[in-house]
């Protein structure tokens, strides 16, 4: 890269009550009494995190070994904002009309998807905004889309069921939901399911992560196409699926 | 607190409809027992235990007799048995069941009234110990007293029951009456009951009868320093329903989350299955004094709060209908429903207190709880707990019995330690600030929340009607409550349903049915 093509800096820092003044809130426990040396303790805490100007604005008893704080503070780190680079989810802005249509005239078949919330997960609201009829905020679900084929195998699937499923069925694309964030199992579970679709040669389905705690990137990292957090509607889920298997098919035609 | 203007008709109407929905399932319950049933009856007798790999005692003796198609006689049946022939214990006894050389095949003596002779005594033992931890429980309710309602039920979910525990005093501490202590995630779904105690779950904590002991120690001091009762809680649902209800009876547990169709909607259970097993688990509970939690709130999370509100209602009916079959009063009957609607609705504060009002209305006595917006939350915490202002008032203003706090951090993590202090204090404020405020309101008979209880209310009794028409198995088999459909046949636990043979014994459920 060279040196002109960087982009101009932008330099940003939180903004409290006047710019640039990095003015930021927080909160947080820590396990002792409230006292005078807890207060300190709480300040110090705060200095050390990088916060100049610390004000503890409250010193809560939370239980008899435990006192809870709210905590003010200058962060004086400035960020560039222009460096920031993160990978974001193209997805054309489709309506339920013009994705049927869409399928009808260039794909000429159903498009099958199957999802489910794997592994211990037993929280199906994710995947049932995105697949059951009703939908999410008024959107309708994939089951409600007529040239959709919406499996929704509920909680609690195994990765190789679902995998042997969407074999089965012979999906577009597969639609996996963690919504349990504890020790970070959503993140072992999910990335075993791509290592089982690599080795089982089902790579080349669409396989899309959504969750509370998932974001495009995180899903790029642990092997899916892409990833969908907290207030996707279902028709942004299927103009990725139509989209990406038109370009697909797209592709395919060049190289030939 | 002045009732909306309702028309009991309807309401009476409705409770006949849930009788008669009940009384058509009665007939199948009564005819069949469960491998979790016939555990629990070993359980009953003190059946302790498990194997080198963690298999329940309980677990294989049950195994043992339904492999060699027999536990239609009745565990206690086979139990009394090997007592009659000389068995020292029943502890001796079900080993005996369990490892002993072949499955008895019934041949020979003893007689009928020898194998009850032989179980009488341990029968009486058995039931002797629900009733003393009953007693020991009601005594210090009444010794140290409870918190003024709504009482305020916390969630604990760390894993490990130490950690549990510790934080149940915390949140004892910070004014909480009631602690749950969450299952680990898929625990419904296993067919026996984890031995010991234990440090690592997922999304919660194993429920087993050492745990159990583990946090009633914690709150039985707490609750001294404080002189303030403090109530545990569990989960007597999923496949080993009635066997949580034992332990949690023995063990002295204040609530158990116990729901006659919970399982079949939300974890797949077969409808046969739940529905045996909760009469069972009723029958101890109605005898152990422990105040069951239904699970209507669910419903509102896969349906939609204001076009389903009506099923919550008729499924409270029903479960009320089940409950009384099972011998629970009324005020051991804590039914749920939930602060669920979508918050960008115009006027959904007037749709949640009329739901409210309603519920508590018609079950007056139930210690009524009351559940926390889950579905219509998002990571902004501060909109979250504004949320949850609201949902503190409803619950004051309508007088319900039992609330579950709602966490400013609901759709993030499970709560940390200082989000039930948060909620805590929030709760405390709105309850003192609108303390007598129900005795205030006067509702408008030609106003918005008037007309929508009688909506909902109406719309339950037609729901009530139809399930009625086609009977509880084919309504639950069509989506009928929370949009989930449940073949009779289908999901998980069948293979444990057996017909009873005609010399069926079971001397625990004939005594708590008051038949012994």
């Amino acid at each position: 890269m060279s040196e002109r093509s960087k982009p101009t800096p932008e330099m940003i820092r939180a903004y409290g009550d006047r710019k640039d003044d990095g003015r930021i809130q927080l909160s947080f426990t820590l396990p002792v009494a409230p006292s005078g040396r807890a207060k300190e303790a709480a300040r110090r805490f705060a200095e050390k995190l990088g916060l100049k100007n610390v004000l503890v604005a409250t010193m809560e008893k939370a239980g008899s070994t435990f006192s809870f704080f709210v905590v003010y503070g200058n962060a004086d780190f400035a960020l560039d904002f222009s460096e920031i680079i993160v990978p974001e989810v193209t997805v054309p802005e489709w309506g339920f009309k013009e994705i049927n249509h869409l399928v009808h005239d260039e794909l000429g078949r159903k498009v099958v998807v199957v999802g489910a919330c794997t592994g211990s997960d037993a929280h199906t609201v994710g995947i049932d905004a995105i697949l059951n009829m009703k939908g999410y905020a008024g959107d309708k679900g994939l089951e409600a889309y007529p040239w959709f084929d919406a499996y929704n195998l509920g909680a609690q699937v195994d990765n190789a069921a679902l995998l042997a499923r969407a074999k089965e069925l012979r999906a577009d694309a597969v639609l996996v939901s963690q919504i349990m964030t504890q020790r970070d199992l959503h993140i072992e579970n999910s990335q075993q399911l791509i290592e089982l679709a690599r080795k089982g040669g089902m790579r080349d389905l669409i396989f899309l992560l959504g969750g509370p705690r998932i974001d495009h990137k995180l899903a790029r990292e642990l092997g899916y196409d892409a990833g969908f957090g907290p207030g996707t509607k279902p028709s942004q889920v299927a103009s990725y699926i139509v989209d990406t298997l038109l370009k697909r098919r797209h592709g395919a035609a060049q190289e030939r | 607190m002045h009732p909306l203007p309702i028309d009991d008709a309807v309401v009476d109407e409705c409770r006949a409809l849930a009788g008669d929905i009940a009384a058509g399932v009665q007939r199948f319950i009564d005819a069949h027992t469960t491998v979790s049933i016939e555990r629990t009856v070993l359980r009953a007798y003190g059946i302790d235990g498990a194997d080198a790999e963690g298999v329940p005692l309980v677990n294989t003796c049950v195994d043992r007799y339904l492999a060699a198609g027999r536990i239609g006689h009745g565990i206690a049946w086979w139990l009394g048995r090997a007592l009659a022939r000389g068995a020292a214990s029943p502890q001796e006894a079900a080993e005996t069941l369990a490892y002993g050389g072949d499955a008895d095949d019934g041949t020979g003596g003893p007689s009928k009234a020898e194998v009850l002779a032989a179980l009488a005594p341990h029968t009486a033992a058995a039931i002797s110990r629900i009733d003393q931890a009953r007693d020991k429980r009601a005594a210090d309710r009444t010794r140290l007293g409870t918190g003024p309602r709504p009482w305020k039920y916390v969630i604990v979910a760390t894993g490990n029951i130490y950690d549990d525990a510790d934080q149940a005093r915390a949140a004892a501490q910070a004014g909480a009456d009631i602690i749950a202590v969450i299952r680990s995630t898929a625990q419904s779904l296993i067919d026996y009951v984890p031995y010991g105690a234990t440090t690592e779950g997922f999304g919660g904590t194993w429920a087993t009868q050492e745990n159990f002991k583990i946090v009633r120690r914690a709150l039985d001091d707490e609750q001294e320093k404080l002189g303030r009762y403090l109530m545990q809680v569990n989960y007597s649902s999923g496949l080993c329903m009635p066997e949580i209800a034992l332990l949690g009876a023995v063990e002295r547990l204040d609530m158990l989350l116990n729901d006659a169709m919970y399982g079949i909607l939300f974890r797949d259970i077969n409808p046969r299955r739940t529905l045996c097993d909760q009469y069972f688990s009723r029958r101890v509970i109605a005898r152990a004094g422990i105040i069951i939690n239904t699970g209507e709130d669910n419903y509102l999370t896969t349906a939609d709060a204001v076009d389903k509100a009506h099923t919550v209602m008729a499924s409270q009916f029903i479960n009320e209908a089940f409950a009384r079959r099972a011998g629970l009063p009324d005020e051991l009957m804590g039914l749920g429903h939930a602060f669920e609607i979508d918050k960008s609705i115009e006027d959904s504060f007037l749709m949640e207190i009329a739901q409210a009002q309603l519920v508590r209305q018609i079950f007056p006595r139930h210690p009524i709880k009351w559940m926390p917006a889950t579905k219509h939350k998002s990571g902004d915490i501060f909109w979250s707990h504004r949320v949850d202002g609201l949902y503190d008032l409803v619950g004051v203003a309508t007088e319900q019995s039992i609330e579950l706090l709602g966490m400013m951090t609901e759709s993030i993590h499970t709560p940390l330690l200082q989000d039930r202090f948060a909620a805590l204090k929030g709760a405390d404020y709105v309850f003192n600030a609108a303390r007598h405020l129900s005795d205030e309101i006067i509702w408008n008979p030609n106003g918005r929340v008037v007309a929508r209880a009688k909506q909902v209310l109406g719309e339950a009794r037609d729901l009530l009607r139809e399930v009625k028409g086609e009977g509880m198995f084919s309504a639950v088999a069509r989506g009928a409550f929370a949009d989930v459909k449940r073949p009779e046949t289908g999901g998980r636990g069948l293979g444990g349903v057996v017909e009873k043979d005609g010399n069926y014994v079971n001397p625990i459920l004939d005594a708590l049915e008051g038949k012994a």
